[in-house]
């Protein structure tokens, strides 16, 4: 079953010209055991194009000075940049005002964030944190550690044998002492993209405030918070072809306005005195220490690279490859498909019977074929569909037909070697 | 390829599909259960130790093909060993699949271990190996908690 690779054969002439979109990524161009590297683990992070790459370069070769204190012009030039790249997070998922946006090292720096402020000024013993079942580790232990420190409990929305919320309880699960519900926009496990606006709008109408964990969607979805009406909205730069370290926050304007400083430390403050400290605006107080200026800007041009290409291009471009793996893995009798969901992301979960992911991962790499294999952070996950771990192939803007049929003729190595 | 065909040995691929020493033990009066939080390998060891002698040896897994291959060619070696010896062998185990490929296999040390050698090649896969050992250390000192590789 393989198909012409030719790209007018996909109708992608005019929609994407993947050969061009590789040359912007240096690190494909490598060979590994001999092989092309096939990089089928953009779920745990992307590969970088040279915008993203140059900007960082440009900024510490020209700019380099700390933001927001400084008089002299490279301490101005710092502060344009990195507050311009404020200004791209706001418009790229659409916030009202860039006071909402606050920098923080990434999708799990926001929740713990939020967990620690908002947590603090809300939660009681009593209270409930709502969670789902299909969540990254970074969506459960931060709110375990809120009720840890609160008497507060965790409830969790269920989901089916597809990877699929089931919502039918939602009315009841969300009840009068839940103050805050948090789940994934996308799973990472699994690939699922969740009924968000359902899940918001049955919170809402109880008064209850929504964060979404948003870091498997800006790579793949046009995110529109103010569209959403969610509350808290928190993503990492790295999974959407920004550098690690950085990612955002958006948080609605009068939340952070009552919410307790995360951090105190420079920059957060706009007076200190012994007796008293009085914090900075929005978002600065959130902002402790010297941030990560050079990060800040890389994500900046990643929004710009992703917005050049623009993300419904971006999205058909992965629905295709992901239904052509799809295609393929279900001709193969042996392969098991986790995560069924019918919304989903470009993320293929598989299992392989009898043959442990971890074995198929070191095979697949002799072949160049990076993919990534585990329990993905999600172990509720695999507790829910009786594994212990997933093989995970998840495809990107820069994947193409070539490296699914090479992955699906690794597989078929890896069973020789079971045989 | 060549490195791969060293790791996936025949007689690993073998022990894979069909571990030795593969049960529970309900005399055991040594036991330890083994986990690998990199990648959710769970294992359990279970041993008869009398006067200082490892009687009786067994485990229960569920792991990848290193692991599981591993604590089955383990079970085989220790079985009749004093605990000093074990403790021995799991040392020499230890320095041959740590050691820089090149380093030749000291197959009078580790007997039929040697097989595992292959996995030096691959330090992700390293802790597979030894999660046994760790595991069967663990029950030796009747240690309460779970061991780790970490």
């Amino acid at each position: 079953m393989t198909r012409d690779h030719g790209s007018a054969a996909h109708g992608l002439t005019s929609a994407l010209n993947i050969e061009h979109v590789r040359d912007d990524f240096p690190i494909l161009n490598q060979q590994i055991y001999g092989k092309p590297l096939a990089y089928l683990d953009n779920a745990a992070t992307t590969q970088k194009p040279c915008h993203v790459i140059d900007a960082i370069k440009y900024y510490y070769e020209h700019d380099n000075a700390n933001v927001h204190r400084g008089v002299h012009q490279l301490s101005e030039r710092a502060t344009r940049a990195y507050e311009g790249a404020r200004e791209k997070v706001r418009k790229f998922i659409n916030a009202g005002s860039t006071r909402e946006i606050v920098f923080v090292r990434g999708a799990t720096e926001a929740i713990n964030l939020v967990a620690g402020s908002y947590g603090q000024l809300t939660v009681c013993a009593g209270d409930r944190i709502v969670v789902s079942e299909m969540e990254h580790h970074s969506n459960i232990v931060p709110w375990q550690l809120l009720c840890e420190r609160t008497g507060a409990t965790l409830s969790v929305i269920p989901m089916n044998d597809k990877g699929e919320l089931i919502l039918d309880g939602l009315n009841e699960i969300i009840d009068d002492r839940t103050r805050l519900v948090a789940v994934g926009h996308v799973s990472n496990s699994l690939g699922t993209v969740n009924p968000v606006n359902r899940i918001i709008e049955t919170a809402h109408a109880k008064g209850v405030p929504v964060l979404l964990d948003g870091a498997q969607a800006t790579a793949h979805i046009s995110v529109d918070v103010q569209a959403l009406d969610v509350d808290f909205y928190v993503f990492s730069a790295h999974k959407m072809y920004g550098p690690t370290g950085i990612g955002a926050l958006y948080a609605r304007e009068k939340l952070l306005r009552d919410m307790p400083p995360y951090q105190g430390g420079g920059d957060m403050i706009s007076m200190v005195t012994f007796d008293k400290t009085l914090y900075n605006e929005l978002p600065f107080k959130f902002e402790a220490g010297t941030p990560n200026i050079a990060g800040a800007i890389g994500l900046g041009a990643a929004i710009d690279y992703l917005t050049s290409i623009g993300l419904n291009r971006i999205a058909r471009h992965e629905h295709e490859l992901l239904q052509y793996a799809t295609e393929k893995a279900l001709t193969i009798p042996d392969l098991r498909i986790v995560g069924t969901a019918q919304h989903k992301v470009s993320i293929l979960s598989f299992l392989l019977e009898g043959i442990h992911p971890h074995d198929i991962g070191t095979i697949l790499d002799h072949q160049g074929i990076a993919i990534r294999t585990g329990h993905h952070c999600a172990m509720p996950v695999m507790t829910h569909f009786g594994v212990a771990a997933t093989a995970r192939a998840s495809f990107a803007i820069y994947n193409t037909y070539q490296e699914i049929d090479r992955l699906f003729d690794a597989l078929n190595e890896v069973r020789k070697v079971f045989r | 390829m060549l490195d791969l065909q060293d790791l996936y040995q025949e007689v690993i691929v073998d022990h894979n599909k069909h571990p030795r020493n593969f049960h529970r033990m309900e005399d055991a009066n040594r036991t330890a259960e083994g986990f690998n939080p990199l990648c959710g390998d769970r294992l359990n060891v279970y041993m008869k130790v009398v006067d200082g002698v490892i009687q009786d040896v067994s485990f229960e897994a569920s792991g990848c093909a290193i692991s599981v291959a591993s604590a089955s060619m383990m079970t085989q070696q220790v079985k009749g060993k004093t605990e000093q010896e074990a403790d021995t062998l799991f040392r020499s185990f230890q320095d041959m699949v740590t050691a820089d490929a090149d380093t030749p296999v000291d197959a009078g040390q580790v007997g039929k271990l040697a097989a595992l050698a292959g996995v030096r090649r691959f330090p992700m896969r390293i802790k597979c190996a030894t999660l046994c050992w760790h595991t069967l250390k663990a029950a030796q000192a009747q240690k309460p908690q779970a061991a780790t590789t970490e």
